[in-house]
């Protein structure tokens, strides 16, 4: 048995995913005594590879070329496919980020596998792996077992914890895939990255605002708060409908569905679709004028009062307390 | 252009989920269906094409009778076809894929539009898995699209920012919230779509690559404590987030 863990890279450095699904490989792995191996693939990536070793990956694959520098769906989609074949991996791992959602259908394709997407929990049952999913954005959760010989999971971001398993370095190999100018028919030009927001679905910490703000304008002492916090801005689908906000901050079943591990919901009732997307959020704190709003069901702590009034005192707080 | 959109029918999203008799779906009793949200996206980006490029947008929907309203919708929307591929046995993303891949085989569409997701079983994935299907590029979570001749500019949502991708036609969009803002049907939309035909098709049999064992909800989140009901109580919350949960 081998699993196969693609560790997410931008830029030539790993993101949070990467390590958190090597990790989660290597908790699976060592349930079922299968085999982890590491799967990197880039522009110039050799040098970082080996620090997956830690994270429990005693071998990492490497496809580089500078072409890959830039992702490309279809490129990366053939080089994972290729190197699962290869390496005769039972199992993949990819995460259930914007990459990983891309390129995990186009695997699953290639190699006739069963595809469970963001996947928040996996388990090994009578040599079989079962995944829980959430689905109708958490109002419910999927036990699923993949029926093919292959099987693709992606894992929810922030929700498989990284955890390193010591300081070992890992042995890295290069791995040669054929590409030619028709692998890369998709190709990305240019990465406008938002000024160093954060995104909600990534994110440790969100502070999210709703109609309770009465104007775009207001929405400025949730950044404030936020950034004390070192957090990501979300928004109600309410406020992004009226165009306060931008809708990639939405949170909830027709925006994103999010685990922090502190989710501050400010002037936002909690309508079910928002609850849906946030209330698998680890500690949620609601401040709401409204005594009887559905917000205060989910929160683990909450403030009946004026947000006007609240949210800069707990900026103010918040600072004391973490000296800034 | 030749222009396809594929539209699922799923439960709205005020929908309270029950979990079914069967243990492994929903109870339907009591929930409405609407077309699914990011769908609505795709119809709209495709009107829009044509409106641009000319040619015909087909509207394609696999399910039972049901998805029927879905396609009525997209007709009242303005889309020229509405075809059912009418099966509504359970399904998993691939056999969904693999079913719309024969019927559109035949049709070799330029554009093809899906939503980003269905906001019932969440996996955002047919689109992709039919692209591959048909070997065509596709761009997925697409907020903006630009057309000019066979070359396709497209930006796609990713953590924190947008990429700007290129490719060629023919290719598959999967639409999201931004792209535009879908039209509402014109009561003469509404009206003209309730005596178009919807073609039905029987589609390729559903055979099951992920097997779901069970369906169930969630640990409820019982209420907190409320602190209190002014800035005075801010001090014992960023005890508590410090101190009890650890999270400051």
């Amino acid at each position: 048995m081998k699993i196969l863990a693609f560790a997410e890279q931008r830029d030539n450095a790993f993101r949070k995913s990467a390590f958190e699904t090597v990790t989660a490989g290597r908790k699976l792995a060592g349930e079922s005594g299968a085999e982890l191996v590491a799967l990197v693939i880039g522009g110039k990536v050799s040098p970082i590879a080996e620090s997956l070793g830690s994270y429990g990956a005693a071998r990492v694959l490497v496809v580089e070329e500078a072409k890959l520098q830039r992702y490309s769906t279809t490129a990366y989609a053939k080089v994972v496919a290729e190197v699962a074949a290869k390496e005769k991996a039972d199992i993949l791992l990819l995460p259930a980020t914007a990459m990983g959602k891309d390129l995990a259908p186009r695997v699953a394709v290639k190699l006739e596998a069963g595809l469970a997407a963001d996947c928040t929990a996996l388990a090994w049952v009578d040599g079989n792996v079962e995944a829980t999913r959430p689905v109708y954005a958490g109002k419910a959760l999927l036990d699923v077992r993949i029926g093919t010989p292959r099987k693709v999971f992606t894992l929810r971001p922030n929700v498989f914890t990284a955890e390193k398993a010591g300081d070992s370095k890992a042995a890295v190999e290069q791995c040669a895939i054929s590409l030619g100018d028709a692998d890369y028919s998709v190709q990305v030009k240019e990465v406008a990255q938002s000024s160093g927001r954060l995104d909600v679905a990534e994110a440790d910490i969100v502070v999210s605002g709703g109609r309770g703000l009465k104007g775009p304008e207001n929405f400025k002492m949730i950044e404030e708060l936020a950034g004390v916090l070192g957090a990501a801005v979300g928004a109600s689908r309410a406020v992004v409908d009226a165009g306060w906000r931008p809708h990639d901050e939405q949170v909830g079943q027709t925006g994103k569905t999010v685990s922090p591990s502190l989710y501050i919901a400010v002037g936002i009732s909690g309508a079910i679709q928002h609850l849906a997307g946030m209330s698998s959020s680890k500690y949620i704190v609601a401040i709401n004028k409204d005594k009887d709003a559905p917000i205060f069901g989910v929160a683990d702590y909450g403030i009946v009062g004026d947000a006007f009034e609240v949210v800069p005192a707990l900026t103010q707080e918040v600072k004391k307390l973490l000296g800034k | 252009m030749k222009i396809v959109v594929c539209v699922n029918h799923v439960p709205d999203t005020e929908t309270k989920v029950k979990v079914g008799s069967d243990g492994v779906s929903i109870d339907k009793t009591g929930v409405n269906f609407i077309m699914n949200p990011y769908d609505e996206f795709g119809v709209e980006e495709a009107l829009r094409v044509k409106q641009k490029h000319g040619g015909e947008v087909t509207a394609v929907s696999l399910g039972g009778d049901t998805h029927k309203e879905t396609l009525r919708k997209a007709l009242a929307m303005g889309v020229d076809k509405a075809v059912l591929l009418k099966d509504d046995s359970p399904r998993d993303s691939l056999s969904v894929a693999k079913a719309l891949a024969d019927y559109l085989k035949g049709i070799s569409p330029d554009v093809l539009f899906f939503g980003k997701q269905s906001i019932d079983s969440d996996n955002g994935a047919v689109g992709s898995m039919v692209a591959e299907l048909l070997g065509m590029p596709s761009v997925n979570v697409v907020v903006k699209l630009e057309i000019e001749g066979t070359t396709v500019k497209a930006e796609r949502e990713i953590e924190g920012g947008h990429e700007k991708v290129e490719t060629r036609l023919p290719v598959v969009i999967t639409a999201q919230k931004g792209l535009n803002e879908p039209r509402y049907p014109s009561l003469k939309g509404i009206m003209a779509a309730k005596s178009k035909p919807i073609e039905e098709i029987t589609p390729t049999p559903a055979s099951l690559h992920v097997e779901v064992l069970a369906m169930r909800k969630p640990p409820a989140k019982s209420a907190g404590k409320i602190l209190g009901t002014d800035a005075s109580a801010v001090a014992e919350l960023v005890r508590l987030l410090h101190e009890e949960a650890k999270v400051l």
